[in-house]
């Protein structure tokens, strides 16, 4: 952190000071009431907007949870009618749900991990290709960043398809290896495997440009004195550039667990809409028991839990992106 | 101790320019596989449909043809999804820049009581995971009797991208220095004046790069799409779901869909994520 803060001075603007200087020659606009208003007048479409359809869902998310509202109730023929803990009951003693809860976990770590390090790994070597070489890798990085989810959805069950899919017929040509025919969603863990895949490969450009991004600003000072003190590569990267990154390193961590916690198009139009038992993630766990099953209560029980259990996380990138925005 | 100094010149002058080259080769398989799927799109998109169903595929294009896009066309309708999906990221943006921007002035500008929290609140609904709201906001447009209408899920997407719109935003704000605008009124502008003459100029790229990620954002959606909408008010990427999970097995129009759905968002995409991602590290670095 110290490293870090050598480099601020320049870079900070301004500091703005908690009350504004009254402006001079016009002490009569900073001191009316006027003045006071102005700035909920200016917030309050937004915050209705947020309060009307964020706000009150999640709002009525909590409540439905404790009621029973299956479709009866969607159509107005019966009241909602309160529970209690029923629905959270009914949902933790389900042998199921833990499976699932176990495979949202395994698969959003491995995403996250993977995204993290390959991630790191390109930004480090982006540095050290020559320059036309970083524009090509730059180029399809951003390509493939900007890519719709739903199109890279589609790509990937085209190259993964069992009889004419490319992978199976490059895979083959090596020795050994028959794959012509096989289908990588027969198995629960080999099909998540393949969605896995194409969620790091659509993470990865993000966490590259913005780690390059911040990598331009480890002062080279820092780690030839670094590297003059008798470090090496590994060091200079352990004790002089980790440090300066961790505050994006940390960002980018709890974003990419937020993001791949909620996974949900790759899997549903993976599996055509209707995912398998062993294809389910909380995300679409949830969403099978509220419009499959037609029981919206339970659904919602399980994704307040999915909610609940990003808490933590949440907190963390809370705690940086105000640390950063200078907030106080 | 010679041989020392005679051989230290010698390495460094091939030692760089061979680890160089290893860089860059390795540079060169991340390009291609990161590359890969892309390629493979496009590729299958534009070659004969009966070269698809190849055993042995050939890596490289076998021939120049239109008829997979023609097909994609033909299977089911695309201008009218596309048309809604325009309507549906316009408006949003449209809606989202202006609201978006009273917002992020008020919390940049301006020092009142409870500022603090409606940044925390701005920045704690943006991390709500969309996927768990869906019950309870199909429930809440059912009620509105907004289901199945556009403008349903357009204010659903307001709130999606309008936490995101502020926040950036208001990183673009205060980098304008605040001296500049105080200049402009002690020479007799009004506040409003003074923003409308010297700040908006100077955040006209940034509002333009957050517009273009809204739209991208909204263009992109398909959970709430394909909840919200009935088929026959669809927009482009449930087209796109529905053609995978219903037409299956013709992979040439379904990757020539693809590319027509890609291409355009991917344009803009290269237009805006410098300035983007820009945005987003130099704050980061600031720690």
């Amino acid at each position: 952190m110290s490293a870090a803060d050598t480099t601020t001075p320049a870079k900070v603007p301004p500091p703005r000071q908690a009350p504004p200087p009254p402006v001079a020659g016009n002490p009569r606009r900073a001191r009316t009431s006027g003045g006071a208003a102005t700035p909920w007048l200016l917030l309050a479409p937004c915050l209705l907007i947020l309060a009307l359809v964020l706000g009150y869902p999640l709002v009525r998310l909590v409540t439905l949870s404790f009621q029973k509202f299956g479709q009866s109730q969607l159509w107005g023929f019966l009241p909602a009618q309160w529970v209690g803990f029923d629905n959270f009951t009914g949902v933790l003693g389900d042998g199921e749900f833990w499976q699932v809860v176990v495979r949202t976990i395994v698969f959003a770590a491995g995403s996250v991990i993977f995204t993290m390090v390959l991630g790191m790994l390109i930004a480090l070597l982006l540095q050290r290709v020559s320059g036309w070489m970083k524009t090509l890798v730059n180029i399809v990085l951003v390509a493939s960043w900007g890519m719709p989810i739903i199109v890279a959805t589609t790509v990937f069950k085209w190259l993964f398809d069992a009889d004419y899919g490319i992978l199976n017929a490059l895979l083959s040509k090596l020795p050994g290896v028959e794959l012509i025919g096989h289908n990588w969603f027969a198995s629960g863990p080999q099909g998540l495997a393949v969605i896995m895949l194409l969620v790091v490969w659509g993470a990865v450009p993000f966490v590259v440009i913005t780690l390059s991004a911040g990598l331009t600003q480890v002062p080279a000072e820092l780690e030839e004195a670094a590297r003059l003190d008798g470090a090496g590569s590994w060091g200079v990267f352990r004790y002089v550039t980790l440090p300066i990154l961790k505050p994006i390193i940390v960002m980018l961590t709890t974003l990419s667990v937020i993001w791949d916690m909620g996974v949900f198009p790759q899997v549903f139009v993976m599996r055509n809409g209707h995912p398998e038992a062993e294809f389910q993630l909380l995300t679409t766990y949830s969403y099978d028991r509220a419009f499959v099953v037609n029981d919206y209560a339970q659904g919602s029980a399980i994704a307040l839990i999915t909610v609940v259990l990003l808490l933590g996380v949440v907190a963390v990138y809370m705690r940086q992106m105000l640390k950063i925005g200078e907030v106080e | 101790m010679s041989a020392i100094t005679t051989g230290g010149p010698a390495t460094t002058a091939g030692g760089p320019r061979k680890t160089k080259a290893g860089w860059n080769l390795l540079g060169l398989l991340v390009f291609l596989t990161a590359g890969f799927p892309v390629y493979w799109m496009l590729n299958t998109a534009i070659k004969p449909a009966k070269d698809t169903i190849d055993p042995d595929p050939s890596l490289f294009p076998t021939g120049f043809t239109l008829d997979n896009f023609r097909r994609a066309l033909a299977i089911a309708d695309f201008w009218g999804p596309v048309g809604r999906s325009l309507i549906v990221s316009v408006s949003v943006v449209a809606i989202g820049i202006v609201v978006g921007m009273l917002a992020a002035l008020a919390i940049s500008r301006f020092a009142f009581r409870g500022r603090k929290i409606v940044i925390v609140g701005i920045l704690a609904v943006q991390m709500v995971p969309l996927v768990a709201m869906i019950i309870p906001i199909f429930l809440l447009l059912n009620d509105l009797e907004q289901y199945d209408k556009l403008s349903g899920l357009i204010i659903t997407y307001l709130t999606f991208i309008l936490p995101f719109t502020v926040w950036t935003l208001r990183g673009f704000i205060v980098n304008i220095p605040k001296e500049l605008e105080e200049a402009a009124m002690v020479d007799g502008c009004s506040r409003t004046g003074a923003f409308i003459r010297v700040v908006f100029p100077l955040l006209a790229p940034g509002m333009v790069a957050t517009s273009v990620y809204g739209f991208i954002q909204a263009w992109n959606e398909y959970l709430y799409a394909l909840m919200l909408l009935s088929q026959k008010n669809q927009t482009a990427t449930v087209w796109l779901g529905n053609f995978t999970t219903k037409h299956g097995t013709e992979y040439a129009p379904m990757m020539a869909g693809a590319t027509m759905m890609a291409v355009p968002i991917v344009a803009l995409f290269l237009l805006v994520q410098r300035k983007m991602a820009a945005g987003l590290t130099a704050g980061a670095v600031k720690g």
